[in-house]
């Protein structure tokens, strides 16, 4: 039981596949402008996370080293692709907005190093609940992303006013930067710093010593 | 060597598996197409209707079904300017399709080609909004072209002098948020009806820099610019011109006056 609780809690901070394991970071950039793509992004990811772990592990015993990674692929892009067509029937709206990115999932390295680093070496209960927890580990930084992207980039929240916006007679300027995907880096970098510096043992050990500049002595 | 490893369970595993997958998959795509297709007629008459300025606010899809049945789909020849309904099965056309057929469509010259679009459909689809009587009361015709880094999905609503536009909107860009990605607020629609198209026979409405000055002469041919997006300014202009220009529904409108359509 204990162990079942690790790893579902594990990835939120202690273990994040964004923040520690610095996976995932292309959708997380893409689909962060507003709350509510986010949200399903992060359902979709999750799903499929935890369902591709657990199918890969329950045929784990029998997946052949040789064609190890494309069988994995082949269940994932298979998962991938009924999630998109459920959105496609019911958040028709939304799975217009997230477009490719849903496709994109495919080649989520959350998913690929879930599968590769977990699923073959558990069952398929944990790779479940390991899925879950880094599908909600991926969920928490993206949330936060979205969170400050929509309510200073266009002053909402899910697509309810917070800040009026100049534009709409209200008084708030809407920072651009913050609707365009490089602003989703500056956050991220943001969150890994604040985690890091609560959790130091998060902090990689410096591979070599920046050397001082050179200076020119004087009468050289 | 372990027995997964030999090349026959490694075939055996990779063929179940592939046939187990593509069931999967196959099922899936074929159980919820019926919804799917749903959602997209909805999706384009709820873009139709937006353009035209006749959505309602939270509009259902019964709403929209309602609405939409005062509207008749027609198909009309670019080069006569004149209905061609026969010329195409209106369940089956996709102009955006058309216009990519070298059957169907032809290629512009760099000259006429001022909103980018390379080639164009022969047969466009447009929709007629009718009162009871079957007088016109709304045109709306399907328009795009080229903005800053995407091609601009849209439709125009025309009154029924064919002159006056009744409102603008597009469905489908990927123009920057913020900047050329406002042609989307409602505000900035808000400037296109009541505009007029035609001065002395020419398409003359285009966005201007900065806000239009009401007291101007040329006031009613002007749309405010958007702020930070000359390029997509620029790209709606080019659009509007094709399109309602000679090489677009400008033969069908004069032919609609005239009652010759």
């Amino acid at each position: 039981m204990q162990a079942i609780k690790e790893t579902l809690t594990g990835p939120i901070f202690k273990n994040n596949p964004i923040a520690l394991q610095i996976l995932g970071v292309c959708s997380a950039l893409a689909v962060t402008s507003s709350m509510k793509v986010t949200l399903v992004m992060c359902v979709a990811l999750t799903v499929v996370t935890a369902f591709s772990g657990m199918f890969i592990s329950s045929i784990r015993a029998h997946i052949p080293s040789s064609i190890r990674i494309i069988v994995q692929m082949v269940i994932i892009a298979s998962l991938v692709i009924v999630v998109d067509q459920f959105l496609k029937a019911y958040a028709f709206g939304i799975s217009k907005q997230l477009s490719v990115f849903v496709g994109l999932i495919i080649t989520n390295c959350i998913v690929m190093g879930r599968a590769e680093a977990f699923a073959m070496k558990n069952p398929p209960m944990a790779s479940f609940v390991d899925g879950i927890g880094n599908g909600i580990g991926y969920s928490v930084v993206l949330i936060a992303v979205a969170f400050v992207r929509e309510v200073l980039g266009s002053g909402k929240l899910m697509g309810f006013e917070i800040l009026p916006l100049v534009t709409d007679g209200g008084w708030y300027v809407p920072n651009g930067l913050l609707l365009l995907p490089p602003s989703a880096f500056f956050l991220i970098g943001g969150f890994i710093w604040v985690l890091r510096s609560v959790r130091k043992d998060q902090v990689e050990a410096t591979e070599f010593k920046l050397a001082n500049h050179a200076t020119v002595r004087e009468g050289a | 060597m372990s027995s997964n490893d030999r090349t026959s369970k490694t075939l055996v595993v990779a063929l179940a598996l592939c046939i187990v997958c593509s069931v999967i998959v196959s099922a899936a795509v074929v159980i919820l197409k019926p919804i799917q297709e749903i959602n997209k007629t909805l999706d384009r008459k709820r873009n139709i209707l937006a353009a035209a300025g006749m959505l309602e606010k939270n509009a259902t899809a019964e709403d929209i079904n309602r609405q939409f049945s005062d509207i008749n789909t027609r198909v009309v020849d670019l080069n006569t300017g004149k209905f061609a309904d026969d010329a195409v099965d209106l369940a089956r056309y996709d102009p955006l399709k058309a216009a990519k057929d070298p059957d169907l469509s032809e290629a512009l010259t760099t000259k006429q080609d001022v909103a980018k679009i390379s080639r164009r459909e022969q047969y466009a689809v447009v929709y007629l909004v009718e009162n009871p009587q079957g007088d016109i009361e709304k045109l709306i015709l399907p328009i795009r072209g080229y903005g800053l880094w995407s091609t601009l999905y849209g439709f125009i609503a025309l009154e029924s002098d064919g002159n006056t536009i009744a409102g603008l909107g597009f469905y489908e860009h990927g123009e920057t948020p913020g900047l050329g990605g406002e042609i989307d607020n409602p505000r900035w629609k808000a400037f296109w009806p009541g505009k007029q198209v035609y001065r002395d026979g020419e398409v003359e409405i285009g966005l201007v820099k900065g806000s239009v000055d009401p007291a101007s002469i040329d006031a009613p041919w002007e749309v405010d610019g958007l702020a930070g997006a000359t390029l997509t300014s620029k790209g709606v202009t080019n659009l509007v011109h094709f399109w309602l220009g000679k090489n677009g529904f400008e033969p069908f409108l004069n032919n609609l006056q005239a009652g010759e359509a």
